[in-house]
């Protein structure tokens, strides 16, 4: 026990001044992008352009703005994105631990090879895919400028059921399923009822990642969406780079204006989002 | 743990799980195997296929050319030049992102470090930041003229770079945006790596009367083994997807003398500038055989160090 106290009274000492001048720098350089894009997007040209150019906000920021809505259907952007983002959260996530749960907690056959199956698949870049993706959906399908082209692959991912999986074997207890089953309860009501209340937590971090992966997702929308009132937010923000002329001021607000969103809901899901990281550094 | 190490685990767990009514297992996992088995694995086999032919997008004239895509890809001087600055756009990418990583994480893990979860969420503000708004404020920061690094550069008595033609402070520039959004994400991840690590081990590092140098460079590093090859494999996968930054900085061709091109952005030139979708395939396919000897090279890499720890204790 003395050397215990020992041991944490030389720890206590240990967090020097320096330690957070050096978080405090990491913070700074963390926030510092996002503070300059409103610095452009609230300035005139000319004020960046100065030497040495303003590190403030300036005025101009709802001049910006409105230019911003005048060269791009924005508010149809943030429905869309919303939407498409909202619509893969709910299926990933329903979908992922329908099949997490049978492979972490049934016995069928072919189940081993087809976990191993899904880890390598995990480890292909996933643009391999991407251009027989494309001339799928415009050769076949026909899903290009419909957003079922985005939706329909994306309704459930081979990260999703891992990560459920992984969920789903650490976190329900076999004693409790064993149970369940004596009582006579069908499968999807013991999913529903026992496993389900269990995995909540951690299936509302997979649903917030890939609500952050549509809302951020670029390569693909932007082969599939052509009309104006079906892009997304990041392909809405692509269009205000002129082909000639390059308007910083109105690019960078409309970069301001895309992340906006993601920062307020940050503001709520920060905390789980940090414990998501770290957990599925754990279960990786 | 790597994930072929986890694979292999797996199997040898008895789940007791729910026997009765296993036959439903199948049902449990269709809807990913159908969605999954069109759009994740017949693409990826149409891929090999596609390489092996001439293919256009609109063309009734697509014919089977053999492995002329690829002879032409090995001879491609456009192609070579996209493998360099990959790799070389990883390295000056991961090397320095791991090491400030592995810092701001041994900081983070101190247990009597002040608003600890104040300091952990505002390093994650740059991950939920998107690639295209990334490359925005860069292009912004590193302009040739009036970007703030170069203006700062001429405050401080240093000789102005330029930050896009050149091909090694481009290729910087380019990693300053991969690492700004993924260093403080990485911290997380080490960090909960070394959240689990015995605190014994650090005690009796303590008694030993190690430094914290010693004890970082002979405890930590050493029960990081796992996660550092994990985020090396994860890393070099990412890496070769290096795409949106280098369209943004510099458009499909990577600047104006291909000086940050990378092996996506190339693939995505040749497919959806030029046309030509059968050899865009064989460049996905010679990307998927880098990762694949990457990650061979990095299991037997990993065997090595394992087997010799093996000897040692």
């Amino acid at each position: 026990m003395t050397t215990l106290t020992a041991v944490k009274v030389n720890r206590r000492r240990k967090v020097s001044p320096f330690t957070y001048l050096f978080l405090g720098i990491f913070t700074f350089i963390s926030i510092f992008p996002l503070y300059w894009l409103f610095v452009v997007a609230s300035n005139s040209n000319e004020e960046i352009a100065k030497i040495p150019p303003s590190v403030v906000p300036g005025s101009r920021f709802l001049v910006q703005l409105r230019a911003l809505y005048e060269a791009v259907p924005f508010n149809w952007a943030l429905f869309n994105t919303i939407a498409i983002g909202v619509v893969i959260a709910v299926s990933q996530v329903f979908f992922s631990a329908l099949a997490g749960f049978a492979l972490a907690k049934m016995k069928f056959k072919g189940k081993k090879s087809f976990m191993v199956f899904i880890i390598s698949t995990m480890m292909l870049p996933s643009q391999l895919g991407v251009v027989v993706l494309y001339l799928i959906m415009a050769n076949y399908l026909n899903w290009v400028d419909d957003f079922k082209s985005l939706v329909v692959p994306a309704l459930v991912t081979a990260f999703g059921v891992f990560w459920m999986r992984q969920t789903i074997d650490t976190q329900v207890p076999n004693e409790i399923l064993e149970a369940a089953k004596l009582d006579g309860a069908a499968v999807f009501r013991i999913f529903r009822s026992i496993v389900y209340p269990v995995i909540k937590p951690s299936a509302f971090v997979l649903g917030l990642f890939s609500f952050l992966y549509t809302w951020n997702d670029y390569l693909f929308p932007s082969l599939v969406l052509n009309s104006p009132n079906r892009f997304t937010v990041q392909i809405a923000i692509r269009q205000l780079n002129g082909s000639y002329t390059q308007d910083y001021a109105l690019i960078m607000c409309g970069a301001f204006m895309a992340t906006l969103p993601l920062l307020i809901l940050f503001v709520f899901v920060g905390k789980r989002l940090v414990s998501g990281v770290m957990d599925g550094a754990v279960k990786g | 743990m790597s994930l072929l190490q986890k694979a292999k685990m797996m199997p040898s767990r008895k789940a007791a799980g729910i026997h009765a009514h296993d036959k439903w297992g199948f049902l449990y996992i269709t809807p990913f195997f159908t969605i999954f088995l069109l759009f994740g694995l017949l693409p990826i086999l149409f891929t090999v296929y596609l390489a092996f032919y001439h293919w256009e997008l609109l063309s009734e004239a697509n014919y089977y050319v053999g492995f002329q895509n690829f002879s032409e890809l090995i001879k491609d001087p456009y192609f070579w030049i996209a493998v360099r600055n990959t790799f070389s756009i990883f390295f000056i990418s991961f090397v320095p992102q791991t090491i400030v990583a592995l810092l701001l994480a041994v900081v983070l893990a101190n247990p009597h470090l002040k608003f600890a979860m104040f300091w952990r969420t505002m390093l994650l503000i740059p991950w939920i930041t998107s690639v295209l708004a990334v490359g925005i404020v860069f292009s912004q920061l590193f302009g040739r003229e009036f970007g703030m690094i170069n203006v700062a550069m001429q405050y401080l008595g240093l000789p102005q770079v330029d930050w896009v033609g050149g091909t090694i402070p481009s290729q910087v520039a380019i990693a300053t945006m991969i690492n700004w959004r993924w260093v403080g994400y990485n911290a997380l991840i080490y960090l909960a790596a070394i959240l689990a690590i015995p605190k014994e081990l650090y005690e009796s590092a303590e008694i030993d009367g190690a430094s914290r140098w010693q004890t970082f460079i002979y405890v930590t590093i050493p029960q990081l083994r796992n996660t550092l090859t994990f985020m090396l494999v994860v890393g070099t996968i990412g890496g070769l997807q290096t795409f949106l930054e280098p369209l943004i900085y510099g458009g499909a061709t990577g600047g104006d003398s291909r000086q940050f091109s990378t092996l996506t952005l190339y693939l995505f030139e040749q497919a959806f500038i030029n046309g030509r979708f059968g050899y865009a395939a064989a460049i996905g396919i010679a990307i998927t055989i880098i990762v694949v000897i990457i990650s061979f090279l990095n299991y037997l890499g990993s065997r090595k160090i394992a087997g010799e720890e093996g000897v040692k204790s």
